[in-house]
């Protein structure tokens, strides 16, 4: 048992590191670094270097224009992404709907869809979640009639994250009513500029606006955008998720989070000290650290098993609940850190292009705010309640 | 980067398991735990012909030289079976500070002995006034024509009743907190001025308090260089804390697999209780806890085996830490979870609670690891 990095690994890590030195644009770093808002330009421009450099699509077999990296290798790209604040690519194309569309989508879809996700031509978004179908997404209304060559489709979708740079939406929707509610449910590819599509801002609770909801009146769309076969989109989208989670925890990001907060508490003075040196401080810090020590060394016993073979199992629920409860503690420092300077609610400083003076340390005034936002975390990509549930039924068996 | 056990460490697995299964059932281990020294001497030999004993050591003294990631096999099944046997306060304790401070002459006479089953060591390093800090020595040794004079008294030794041996820290220099000025002296326990008074610990093992009363002995039982021994020490219990964080992983796996099973019987409002979200949750909060142990029980041996001190305290407080995590997550809910029959003694959760209890204060709480992370 060891946790030295092979020299081929060592090599790989060394080349990622020079790549992401001369490449990754440096006011896109700086927006990372400070917490500021990203727009899509942002997003569609670094993805399309990834993607000439042939590193945008990690997770995609080699025949589709994967890179052919092992799970360390993986590994390895994401923790130099993330030391170099790199920002996360979108994951509703490549990550979430690629891998379906090559398992279940037809020759023709594949054509149509997948070198557009690759070279971030089309930007996708995801129509799971609506008003009465959170937890309980099964529980879904959103209904598609058949009629000819096309469903009608009648609804709302919500909590659609960039809903509103979105070219189009992956789907589930109700094509019949059966016994059970996960039957009767199909997975729909639809036109965001399709009539009767409306989208509608949500802001969230830091003043910003990232998710959307989405109406859905008499939206005509093409049988042909069918993925699998009708009444199958609950497999589908079990299957979608398993993909979505093996790199859930973020790991990496995390620890630079951490250097983040302990730089900012080594400049923050309490009591004439540095308030890194205050015990209870630094306590708090130390038990976050241990939480993320331990989570990165999960990530990695279940990466070593990946390499040795094994197919992802339910570890993913741990790591999404371990992941999203350590970015939270983080968070929550890091607006501690600023005591009273939390207070202060600019708006702009998250905005690109501010330039006066802070009040207070600079960086101050987004920290509240990604306190706040960062809520969500336990709350999407199925609650950590309801991943309590998945591993209380598939590790437990109860 | 690999985090696969080696060939070997599944073969050690295997038969540690079946160890476990034929020879170590609750009932026994409560026999041998209530009578006489603790602990049977047969089992001992076993553990001896299995090769058990020479896992960490190296090869030229009869070990296998596994080191501590091999450790972690022995003792997780440690774990698992409340297995009472001194590999702790012996093997690990003992036999480390024999490798890593010992001459030449004190390894040959010591190590393969220790590795056949044939000696037994303790270590003598608790004393009343020290809590955790292991530089808070009162205990003296003075230079004396051909040796040592030793006086003081040392608390909590495990084990040292059926040993041959204490090793024994002591002050040869320095102020009473100072980390200079410390040394190790291995002392043979019929030695004149050595008294023990012996107890049972309350988690089912065995230890001693030992007088050291005008205690002499020769200059060849300096045991590592005068003045010198406080990183042997350190770097011993560090040993011994990642072994025991494995241990707790054991202790830790049972305590889930039991109070799941116990869910899944236990009838209530006419339903096994499993049905209870609630309950649910917490035993699967008892889950991720066991594996964020795991984790941290691994880095933790693989720090210990690259031997970098900075990332062998940080990794070893981590898991203690962690371990401390556990008592509340784990072993108070395990026993809230099965109601009144928890608390009783005829039931095995309850003793696996007081192991894990007793495993967070062993070589310094929680409380003690995260100001130690803090400060590495």
């Amino acid at each position: 048992m060891d946790l030295k990095y092979t020299e081929q690994e060592q090599a790989f890590q060394q080349d990622v590191r020079e790549f992401l030195q001369a490449n990754y644009p440096a006011d896109i770093q700086q927006k990372v670094a400070k917490g500021i808002a990203l727009k899509k330009d942002d997003y569609v421009r670094w993805q399309k270097v990834l993607a000439d450099k042939g590193w945008i699509a990690p997770g995609w077999p080699k025949e589709f224009g994967g890179p052919g990296w092992t799970p360390v290798e993986k590994y390895i790209f994401e923790e130099e992404c993330g030391a170099a604040n790199c920002l996360r690519t979108v994951s509703f194309g490549l990550v979430m709907l690629a891998p379906v569309l090559m398992q279940f989508g037809t020759d023709e879809q594949r054509k149509k869809y997948l070198s557009d996700i690759y070279n971030s031509d089309t930007w996708w978004c995801q129509g799971y979640s609506e008003p009465n179908a959170g937890s309980d997404l099964a529980s879904l209304q959103t209904k598609a009639v058949k009629e000819g060559d096309h469903y009608i489709v009648n609804g709302s979708k919500t909590w659609t994250t960039h809903g509103h740079y979105a070219d189009m939406m992956f789907t589930l929707v109700r094509t019949s009513q059966e016994d059970k509610k996960q039957k009767g449910i199909s997975f729909l590819l639809i036109d965001m500029k399709a009539a009767g599509v409306t989208v509608d801002p949500i802001i969230t609770v830091d003043g910003m606006h990232v998710v959307n909801q989405i109406f859905l009146e008499d939206v005509k769309v093409p049988v042909e955008n069918l993925v699998g076969i009708e009444g199958d989109g609950w497999t589908i989208a079990k299957y979608l998720l398993q993909h979505e989670r093996t790199y859930i925890a973020q790991v990496p990001r995390s620890k630079k989070q951490i250097d983040r907060l302990k730089t900012l508490a080594k400049k923050e003075m309490y009591n004439g000290k540095p308030l890194i040196e205050d015990s209870q401080f630094s306590a708090k810090i130390a038990q976050v650290e241990v939480e993320l020590m331990a989570l990165e060394m999960t990530n990695l016993r279940v990466l070593s098993k990946l390499s040795a073979g094994d197919s992802p199992g339910v570890e993913s629920s741990l790591l999404k609940i371990k992941g999203t409860e350590v970015q939270q503690s983080i968070t929550a420092l890091l607006m501690e850190t600023v005591g009273y300077f939390g207070f202060p609610y600019i708006k702009e400083t998250m905005l690109e292009g501010w330039q006066d003076e802070p009040i207070g340390p600079e960086e101050a005034s987004v920290l509240a705010p990604h306190y706040f936002d960062w809520r969500k975390s336990s709350i999407y990509g199925g609650s950590n309640e309801i991943q309590k549930n998945i591993m209380a039924k598939a590790v437990l068996g109860l | 980067m690999n985090l696969e056990f080696t060939e070997e460490m599944t073969m050690l697995q295997d038969s540690l398991d079946k160890f476990l299964q034929h020879e170590y059932d609750f009932e026994s281990r409560q026999k041998l735990s209530r009578q006489g020294i603790g602990y049977s001497e047969q089992h001992w030999q076993s553990f001896a012909d299995m090769g058990l004993l020479g896992v960490a050591f190296d090869e030229q003294y009869g070990g296998f030289g596994l080191g501590q990631t091999g450790l972690i096999v022995v003792m997780e099944a440690i774990g698992k079976g409340l297995v009472l046997e001194p590999y702790l306060a012996s093997i690990i304790l003992g036999g480390q500070l024999v490798q890593q401070a010992g001459n030449e002459q004190q390894k040959e006479s010591i190590l393969p002995a220790l590795i056949a089953g044939e000696l037994k060591l303790a270590f003598a390093y608790v004393e009343r006034q020290g809590r955790y800090n292991l530089a808070d020595i009162a205990c003296k040794a003075e230079k004396q024509s051909g040796g040592y004079l030793i006086n003081g008294q040392k608390s909590v030794v495990f084990n040292a009743e059926t040993a041959d041996h204490i090793i024994v820290s002591a002050r040869t220099s320095g102020d009473t907190i100072s980390k200079e000025g410390i040394s190790l002296f291995l002392i043979d326990k019929n030695t004149k001025g050595v008294d023990f008074r012996h107890y049972e610990t309350v988690d089912g093992l065995r230890a001693s308090e030992v007088s050291l009363n005008d205690v002499m002995v020769e200059s060849s039982a300096l045991l590592g260089e005068l003045d010198n021994a406080y990183a042997t020490i350190e770097s011993v219990l560090d040993s011994a804390a990642a072994a025991i964080c494995a241990e707790g992983v054991g202790v830790v796996g049972q305590l889930r697999e039991k109070t799941v099973e116990y869910l899944k019987t236990r009838k209530q409002f006419n339903q096994v209780i499993g049905h209870f979200q609630v309950l649910q949750h917490r035993v699967v909060d008892m889950f991720m806890a066991e594996e964020q142990m795991r984790s941290l029980a691994y880095l933790a041996a693989i720090r210990v085996d690259e031997g970098q001190f900075d990332t062998r305290t940080k990794s070893v407080s981590a898991a203690k830490i962690y371990m401390g995590d556990a008592r509340s997550i784990v072993a108070e809910q395990a026993a809230q979870l099965h109601g009144g029959i928890g608390v009783t003694d005829e039931l095995d959760v309850a003793h696996y609670v007081k192991r894990l209890t007793m495993l967070n204060t062993l070589f310094g709480d929680r409380d003690y690891h995260l100001q130690r992370f803090s400060k590495v």
